[in-house]
């Protein structure tokens, strides 16, 4: 047997410009084809992969950001860590701070400008994470505590336990930072697009972003019916490929909605989630050779 | 006593500024002294946590009163233990907030609202 050319399996994330276009439809199925897969469910404030593959629950653990503390004995009201704080998470009334935990971005720079040493850090939980399996898929899923302002620690925490296996990246839909640290470790990125005008708006907004960052990436069209669709004459005009179609199917929906994995149970989803993960793979193993960086 | 109305102008003809934390003004109105004067609001361009800043701002400047459309529950957490109390504006000018205020016509905020945080 020859060895590996590559030390691990490629990451491949899945994203799209708007919620319901069928991310998690698209990771589940891909990762349930792959002989080996790792599943990461980046969409922290509403994640559900989960909800298809019903892991083992094998690792838990709270997700916690550093947060500054206050000596109150030793403020003497300088204003100094008010003036720092770029996010403005700090406020002095005569002597006494406050500091607004859902504001603080965890930076530490009031803790390293305060002359007296009054600041120190405390461990705040925002969410939670575990890890479990389904079948040969390795699920990694993470949830965000109501009212909290930013997922992106919680993210952080999901992609420090990704493996040398296949992996999977069920991103957050949208473009916002959320999406940016999801896709931070991906080799590839697969934009699911819907077959309608603002469909390809979304579209044209996460190919802006993967552009922008520099990622190898490829378009699966989902729901697509008879007729002209917007969102590949967009990757036309774009000339970005497509790896393939996932035909307007009532079937389909059904068994989704009934939280069952269509891959699983269907030899024709098999077969055509199979055949985008092949295109895929082939795409990143081509890229790669084209790019000297990797 | 001093008065801080949030203006779109450094005007006393100005309107009041719909919004408290990115208001581009604040008219500060001495009343023992009757002069005013104003404030550019620094934090009008904050990324985030503009209602905590202003509120800061018009702490640091010794203000005793705000009157305001409206205001978001983190800058009435700075501002109420700091004893700035909340009057809700009228649509008027900033100068005719200020004679309604004198004459006592305006009536205290009665609610503050969650604010406007954006996502990241």
């Amino acid at each position: 047997m020859q060895a590996s050319i590559m030390a691990t399996d490629p990451t491949i994330a899945i994203l799209s410009g708007k919620g319901g276009t069928g991310k998690t439809l698209l990771s589940v199925n891909l990762s349930s084809v792959a002989a080996m897969a790792t599943y990461i469910d980046c969409d922290v404030e509403e994640p559900n992969g989960n909800l298809f593959f019903k892991p083992s629950r094998e690792f838990e653990k709270l997700v916690t950001v550093k947060k500054p503390v206050v000596d109150e004995t030793l403020c003497d009201g300088c204003h100094k860590c008010v003036d720092f704080c770029a996010f403005n998470a700090l406020a002095l009334i005569g002597k006494r701070l406050m500091i607004f935990d859902e504001i603080c971005h965890s930076c530490g720079g009031c803790i390293y400008v305060c002359p007296q040493k009054a600041l120190s850090e405390s461990e705040r939980p925002i969410g939670e994470m575990s890890i479990g399996h389904s079948g040969s898929v390795r699920c990694i899923s993470g949830t965000m505590n109501i009212g909290e302002s930013s997922g992106v620690p919680i993210i952080e925490a999901l992609l420090k336990h990704k493996d040398g296996n296949l992996t999977i990246i069920d991103a957050p839909p949208g473009s916002s930072c959320l999406v940016t640290e999801s896709i931070r470790l991906a080799d590839f990125c697969i934009l699911v697009a819907e077959p309608t005008i603002f469909g390809s708006h979304n579209l044209a907004m996460v190919h802006q972003l993967v552009t922008l960052l520099g990622k190898k990436h490829a378009v699966v069209l989902n729901k697509t019916l008879e007729g002209v669709n917007p969102s590949e004459e967009y990757c036309k005009k774009n000339n970005i490929p497509i790896l393939g179609n996932i035909p307007f199917d009532k079937r389909l929906g059904k068994m989704n909605s009934e939280g069952r994995i269509a891959a699983r149970e269907d030899a024709h989803y098999h077969k055509l989630f199979s055949a985008i993960l092949e295109k895929a793979l082939k795409e990143v193993s081509d890229e790669t050779a084209a790019d000297p960086q990797r | 006593m001093i008065l801080a109305i949030p203006s779109d102008k450094e005007s006393l003809d100005s309107a009041i500024c719909v919004s408290f934390g990115r208001a581009p003004f604040y008219c500060l109105f001495n009343t023992e002294e009757q002069q005013n004067s104003f404030l550019v609001n620094s934090a009008a361009e904050s990324p985030g946590g503009a209602g905590i800043k202003a509120a800061q701002l018009l702490v640091d400047n010794k203000a005793d009163l705000l009157i305001t459309f409206r205001c978001g529950e983190n800058a009435a957490k700075v501002l109420e233990p700091a004893g700035v109390k909340l009057f809700k504006a009228l649509n008027l000018s900033v100068a005719d907030n200020i004679s309604a205020h004198q004459q006592n016509k305006l009536e205290p905020l009665q609610e503050v609202h969650a604010g406007f945080h954006h996502g990241h």
